[in-house]
């Protein structure tokens, strides 16, 4: 897949509490610090504190960010049916689809392509913990765009977790690789 | 020998705006000589006053002077104290200026007990406005914005100090210049937040419609209507109906705020 | 690093040791680096009990020799306009930034908006100097920030650090500059023999040196008129001597407060007024604009007020309309109105909270030069976007 290297636009959208907002800083931080080109971040909180959608625009580019929020979203990711309702707008027409196979279930596919992968089950069942849906999220994301390399996004990831669960968060993140890897087949 | 205010006065601004016979005069005279027995030079001391009568206060006395917005001496306050911890800080503010518009501020001043001296000027009125009531005007009394008497029940001023964590808290009164210059020198000696309630006579706005039409009779009625706090213990509760409680209230022990900052400084300082 | 934090590090590097303030969305990441960054440096840190301690907190510390700075939103500029108006008339130098959201009110606590120029200009009462301040990316928000702690200080007052939810909790790329790129400035203290100190004198100079309290110079700080020695006087020569000195300080240092930046406007057809986060809708429908051939530039002021008015003027007479964008009902349009009198201003503003989208530019201009925008002379045509 080629990606568009002037405005590339990423939209994570999940519930609060989830770690959507965390991941997209940690995205935008692996483009600026470890690649050095340019991204912005720019999130969009609900006015409750837990629970309600959100989401956060990522835009990342080799030029200069004018505008910081999506216009025309080239990928999409959701965690919530909720935050998919409210924010799956804007999307390209060639727009690629990264969403929870348990969470998600209803989608209007339009003609583009659609990931299914049960992120916060992995998350919880298999590594044991909710709050790591974002690191496989943003494993399978990079898996299945190449928007930045996986070790530029390990260290910002490395830089923003705690010492204690970076181990885990390292599982997490591969475990996600690998998911995206074999979704795109 | 007489005292002599020179060095804490600034002679070029008397004589001062208050009425004649005014309360706040014999305040004035108490701080400096409280100032002067604790041996507070001029440049290491800040008065800050708010907006009324007791606002004048900071006009008059030879420091570094700050005269604030109605209400908002305490915020200035700690601003101040917290970037010059070495310092004396002293508050004169009136009943409306600290209960009332300031009210809130005077809780968080006396909870963080921050090294800060409020004397609270308390005469029962809006003294500069013309007597309107303020939350310590005592009820069924008389004012232009209760021309039928006042409804609303007093604040007392010490006891809220308390509440709210003040660790040395008095009263006194205009009426007895040594006992008040003694409750100030106190105060001033107290390393955490020291509220005096000082009762003073507003005859002209308050005692003119309330049956103290005088500066002598209403001091006069001042000081027979003060108890001692070391006697309130023997005396029959219904003879403390309408008495002023004089003395040192409370005085605790409790961490000092600027002393707490600057040991966390230290501490974070240390770990990083 | 988010808008927010770039504030918080630039505050420091600019010297700021004192911050005041009481939570409120979305400018809290200010104080929360504040709380982790100033002990480290030897600072305070205070969380008040309102807007309005806050911002007396900033006073007194700046009194007392400290850089303060308070940070708030809507809700908490408002209560803080009272002792804001101190600082003004006390020359008490400080930094107020105000991330702004939507109001009036209460209004959309996490979403953007540009509703509160008006009153970063007139929101304290009386006539009174305010310098504002209003950048548009992250890398400018650090040398602004640093910019409005040496004109608080170089010029006695305080300055107002605008901006917005959008930037304030957007991350991008920013060049922090070596401490060794930044100029600080101090004020200026007296050096006279303090008997001779005139800390508000109205002959010499605009602004007077400043001491700082327990310094040995003793003289009186208050909120009203006062003469050369800071006490009260209602002489009518000296009242209106103080008020003309006051505001003469940022009206005649007007060239040394402006900043703004041009972009494309000397072969523009079509003009572009925009400030903060608007800013940025604005350049990306230039962008496209001009791709498309079409002649677009940008007028963008950094410094709100004073507002740069002669150099917009210049800068956009030869365009065929000037097209104003906000992030509110139309604020700045009625400044701009002011000046320009012979090139039609369409208006674009949008008050629903969430950024103005590029192409509802795009589609405005290219409807005005389609000729589908009637214009009325002079009248502003206000697009409902
Ligand atoms: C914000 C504001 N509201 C109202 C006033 C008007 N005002 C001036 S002094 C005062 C009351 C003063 O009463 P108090 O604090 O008891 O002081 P006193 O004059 O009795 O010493 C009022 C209401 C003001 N200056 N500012
Ligand atoms: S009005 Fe009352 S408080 Fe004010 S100066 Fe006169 S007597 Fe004193």
């Amino acid at each position: 897949m080629s990606i568009r290297r002037d405005r590339y636009e990423i939209r994570f959208s999940g519930e609060g509490g989830q770690g959507v907002i965390l991941g997209g800083a940690i995205l935008a931080e692996a483009a600026i610090l470890h690649e050095g080109r340019f991204a912005v971040q720019s999130p969009q909180y609900g006015s409750r504190v837990r629970g309600g959608p959100t989401k956060v625009d990522v835009i990342i580019s080799d030029l200069p960010i004018l505008f910081p929020r999506a216009t025309k979203i080239d990928f999409f990711l959701a965690l919530a049916q909720m935050s998919y309702n409210k924010y799956a707008n804007g999307l390209a027409d060639d727009a690629v689809l990264l969403i929870d196979a348990n969470l998600v279930p209803n989608v209007n596919e339009n003609g583009r392509y659609v990931h299914r992968l049960p992120i916060v089950e992995i998350a919880k069942v298999e590594l044991g913990n909710e709050v790591l849906s974002s690191s496989v999220a943003l494993g399978a994301v990079i898996a299945l765009t190449g928007i930045v390399r996986p070790d530029a996004a390990w260290k910002a990831i490395e830089a923003r977790v705690p010492a204690k669960v970076k181990e885990l968060n390292r599982k997490a993140f591969e475990r996600g690789l690998k998911a995206g890897e074999s979704l795109k087949g | 020998m007489s005292f002599n205010y020179e060095t804490y006065l600034r002679n070029d601004k008397m004589p001062t705006q208050w009425c004649s016979g005014c309360g706040l005069g014999n305040l004035m005279k108490a701080i400096i000589r409280a100032m002067t027995d604790c041996g507070i030079g001029n440049n290491d001391a800040s008065i800050i006053s708010g907006i009324g009568c007791s606002g004048r206060m900071s006009s008059y006395i030879d420091c570094n002077t700050l005269h604030t917005p109605h209400g908002r001496t305490l915020p200035y306050a700690t601003g101040l104290k917290l970037s010059r911890p070495d310092k004396h800080v002293i508050v004169v503010s009136g009943d409306g200026d600290s209960m009332a518009i300031g009210g809130n501020h005077f809780i968080h001043t006396c909870r963080r007990n921050i090294d800060i001296t409020l004397i609270v000027a308390n005469n029962f009125t809006y003294g500069l406005t013309g007597g309107q009531f303020s939350p310590t005007t005592p009820a069924n009394s008389w004012a232009p914005t209760a021309p039928y008497g006042t409804l609303e029940p007093q604040f007392d001023i010490c006891e809220m100090a308390q509440a709210s964590g003040a660790t040395f808290v008095a009263r006194s009164t205009v009426a007895n210049l040594k006992h008040l210059t003694e409750m100030i020198r106190l105060g001033l000696e107290h390393k955490g937040t020291s509220v005096v309630e000082v009762i003073s006579n507003c005859h002209v706005n308050f005692g003119r419609r309330n049956k103290h039409p005088e500066a002598p009779e209403m001091v006069n009625w001042i000081r027979q209507c003060c108890v001692d706090q070391d006697v309130i213990e023997v005396l029959p509760l219904e003879d403390l109906e309408g008495k002023f409680v004089v003395g040192v209230l409370s005085k605790k022990e409790r961490p000092e705020y600027t002393a707490q900052w600057a040991k966390f400084v230290e501490k974070v300082q240390h770990e990083h | 690093m988010s808008g927010n934090a770039v504030i918080a590090e630039a505050a420091i590097a600019a010297g700021c040791r004192f911050y005041a303030g009481y939570p409120i969305t979305p400018s809290s990441e200010i104080a929360a680096v504040m709380a982790e960054e100033l002990p480290k440096v030897g600072g305070v840190f205070i969380q008040m009990e309102d807007e309005i301690a806050s911002m007396g907190a900033i006073i007194g510390a700046s009194l007392g020799g400290m850089k303060a700075l308070t940070a708030t939103s809507g809700p908490g500029f408002s209560l803080k306009q009272e002792n804001l108006g101190f600082a003004c008339m006390a020359e008490v130098p400080c930094v107020v930034v105000n991330v702004m959201r939507g109001g009036p009110s209460t209004g959309l606590p996490t979403l953007p908006a540009q509703g509160d120029v008006m009153q970063a200009r007139w929101g304290t009462h009386g006539d009174h100097p305010i310098i504002a301040l209003y950048p548009a990316d992250l890398t400018e928000m650090y040398w602004q920030t640093v910019r409005a702690f040496n004109l608080a200080e170089k010029y006695r007052t305080p300055v107002i650090l605008l901006s917005d939810e959008l930037l304030g909790h957007m991350s991008e790329r920013v060049e922090i500059p070596d401490a060794s790129e930044l100029t600080i400035i101090d004020r200026r203290k007296p050096d006279v023999a303090p008997d001779q100190y005139l800390p508000y004198d109205v002959k010499t100079e605009l602004v007077p040196p400043m001491a700082n309290f327990f310094e040995g110079y003793r003289y009186h700080v208050t909120g009203l008129t006062h003469d050369e020695t800071g006490f009260p006087t209602e002489d009518p020569d000296l009242a209106e001597a103080q008020l003309r000195r006051l505001m003469l300080k940022v009206s005649a240092n007007a060239d040394d407060i402006m900043e703004w930046e041009e972009d494309g406007l000397a072969d523009a057809e079509v003009a572009i007024f925009a400030y903060g986060a608007a800013a940025r809708s604005a350049r990306a429908a230039i962008a496209e604009l001009r791709a498309a051939g079409i002649k677009v530039g940008l007028f963008r002021p950094i410094t709100i007020w004073p507002f740069p008015e002669a150099a917009l003027v210049k800068a956009v007479s030869h365009a065929k309309a000037l097209f104003v964008v906000e992030m509110n009902m139309g604020q700045m349009i009625r400044e701009v109105e002011r000046g320009i009198r012979d090139v039609p201003i369409v208006g674009i503003h949008k008050v629903s909270g969430q950024p103005i989208d590029p192409e509802e530019i795009v589609l405005t201009v290219r409807e005005f030069l389609e000729g589908k925008v009637t214009l009325p002379q002079k009248a502003v045509y206000q697009m409902s976007v």
